[in-house]
């Protein structure tokens, strides 16, 4: 007991320090209280979607049913809906593990005469609005060359409107992510890279099998950010997408709600259904996604 | 260099160019229906913009809804940081949890909200249950833009706790035991520690609250389409009608530009005023 005395008090047990501060039972149940009152609105979305049409909505469905998912995987293009937000959101999560990484990588380890200037320039676009720049995007995806019945000079057609083409243009380079991968391989040792190159090997091989591996964190953040942003955009298909043969989940949803006399069962198994993907991605990352959101900061 | 190129490429077309066509398309009258490109016209369209009462009504419209949401957001935000920043079983649980709002798509929690405020819809029955009568939520031009702001409250919660608690994380923890031994209270802990702690996270969360209300969009295309009359029509909301139901690109791209300098400004503004009180 003697020797035990000699260490420091703060290097003992935390707990028994903390015993004169306040219970921690009130701001568990506090929590616990908001935390239901928030996420109410989604146990009645749930109980919405499984209560059959014209019945009175109630905690728990009496008649619990399935026809309202039937209904709305029928009715809104959710197959083509899915398929082509699938693909957009696939296209956009590979480009921007890719691009922008190996963008930030190189501004991190491997600077060149006026780096920074350009780095701080890229960035400096972080703070341009999206309103900003969706008209001229807009006109640029109609007046893309060779696209869409588009002569070399981009007019005669429709260009990338009403195409997947279209549709994931602006999400191929994220600049946060520029901005996040040179933070985070800012951090690693440069040596391992001095090490290879004295043995020879070329910067691409580097990066690939050196320091790439050691970056899945910042890989799966990545991932995480650029799923939910392009999976949950609603503007930019709204004036891409003319038919619906370019429709996406989120435009396939409005389509219900925009239905004169809203069918409100079907509206919320739709809901439903186009949610699930981006929950599972975040539950599956949580961890990673909450930390690495507050070290971005990136948009809310 | 070679590894900066095709981002930095990508970031010239389509960010830097967009802004400068946007620029000359703010100077221009334009309509993609019209067979010649677009034509200069000067200043018309900004001229015209500052005289036009509903651009005018959308702006105090747009400033409404981020004053009424952003106080409120930002305060539950920081009370259920503050409850949260201490380990005990099943916090993570509730972090994760109010999380949720913030991952859904701002689209789909309109869904859920279009319903709660529709007229057979959760908060008429709770009214029913305590025998008031109903309200027509959406429809209604005194109504309508408060219900939608209560919904954006409830939806940034969740983003703005996890940064602020981000935030009082970085508050060094013997600054509190030092001030204990001052005798401080709780309250005046969290004047003397954690506020002046928090101002760097506390400052970027207001900016981006900002950016990101200013520009709200989905909410108001799926709850009110603007309406009724117009009591919703925001700025951001505005622009999407003017370019893309009446085709005219040059005014659009005007009042995108003046949305631009005005959350610029508030911005900044918000960003001084963070910095600004540093004791």
């Amino acid at each position: 007991m003697a020797l035990r005395s000699a260490v420091p008090a703060a290097s003992l047990d935390a707990p028994v320090r903390r015993r004169p501060r306040d219970p921690v039972w009130p701001r568990a149940l506090t929590l616990a209280l908001v935390t239901l009152a928030v996420l109410f609105p989604f146990w009645w979305m749930i109980s919405l979607a499984f209560t059959p049409e014209g019945q009175s909505v109630s905690l728990i469905p009496a008649e619990p049913t399935v026809e309202n998912f039937r209904i709305a995987v029928q009715a809104a293009n959710l197959d083509t809906a899915f398929a082509n937000s699938t693909l957009v959101t696939v296209v956009a999560v590979l480009t921007n593990c890719i691009v922008p990484v190996i963008a930030g990588y190189a501004f991190a380890h491997l600077p060149f005469r006026g780096s920074s200037i350009v780095f701080y320039g890229l960035l400096s676009t972080v703070a341009i609005p999206g309103s900003v720049t969706l008209i001229p995007l807009f006109l640029m995806a109609k007046n893309f060359p060779l696209a869409g019945g588009n002569d070399i000079f981009g007019s005669g057609g429709s260009g990338l409107l009403d195409s997947v083409g279209g549709l994931m243009l602006p999400y191929l380079v994220g600049t946060m992510n520029i901005f996040l991968s040179r933070q985070y391989f800012a951090s690693m040792d440069r040596g391992f890279a001095e090490a290879a190159r004295i043995d020879g090997a070329g910067e691409l091989r580097i990066f690939a099998q050196i320091y790439l591996p050691m970056a899945k964190p910042l890989l799966a953040l990545v991932a995480v950010f650029s799923f939910t942003g392009v999976w949950d955009d609603f503007l930019w298909p709204l004036v891409v997408s003319t038919s619906e043969r370019s429709t996406t989940v989120q435009l396939a949803i409005t389509t219900f709600a925009s239905s004169g006399d809203v069918k409100y069962g079907a509206l919320m198994a739709a809901t439903i259904l186009v949610t699930i993907p981006v929950l599972v991605v975040f539950l599956v990352n949580q961890r990673g996604f909450i930390s690495g959101l507050a070290e971005g900061g990136i948009k809310g | 260099m070679l590894f900066v190129i095709p981002a930095a490429l990508y970031v010239v077309v389509f960010q830097f160019i967009p802004v400068a066509y946007g620029l000359v398309l703010s100077f221009s009258d334009y309509s993609p229906l019209d067979r010649g490109g677009p034509e200069f016209i000067g200043w018309d369209n900004y001229a015209s913009i500052f005289t036009d009462a509903s651009f005018a009504r959308a702006m105090g419209i747009t400033g409404r809804y981020v004053l009424q949401v952003l106080p409120f957001t930002v305060a539950i935000a920081l009370g259920l940081a503050l409850l949260s920043n201490r380990v005990f079983r099943g916090v993570g649980l509730f972090r994760t949890g109010l999380y949720v709002p913030h991952v859904v798509s701002l689209t789909a929690v309109s869904m859920v909200w279009l319903w709660i405020y529709s007229d057979s819809g959760l908060v008429n029955q709770v009214l029913d249950f305590l025998g008031l009568a109903p309200q027509r939520w959406l429809t209604t031009q005194d109504a309508a833009l408060n219900a939608v702001s209560a919904m954006r409250i409830w939806k940034a919660l969740g983003s703005n706790m996890v940064l602020l608690l981000a935030g009082l994380q970085t508050v060094p923890k013997d600054l509190y035991e030092a001030a204990r031994m001052d005798g401080a209270n709780a309250w005046q802990q969290f004047r003397a520690v954690t506020l002046p702690g928090l101002r760097p996270m506390l400052t970027y969360v207001v900016a981006m609250d900002i950016i990101f209300l200013a520009q709200g969009f989905p909410e108001i295309f799926v709850l009110t389409q603007g309406g009724p009359y117009g009591s919703t029509t925001t700025v951001n909301y505005l622009i999407y009608t003017e370019a893309f139901q009446y085709n005219q690109m040059g005014s659009a791209s005007a009042m995108a530009f003046v949305l631009f300098a005005f959350i610029a400004a508030f911005t900044i503004v918000a960003i001084r005023v963070g910095q600004g009180r540093r004791s």
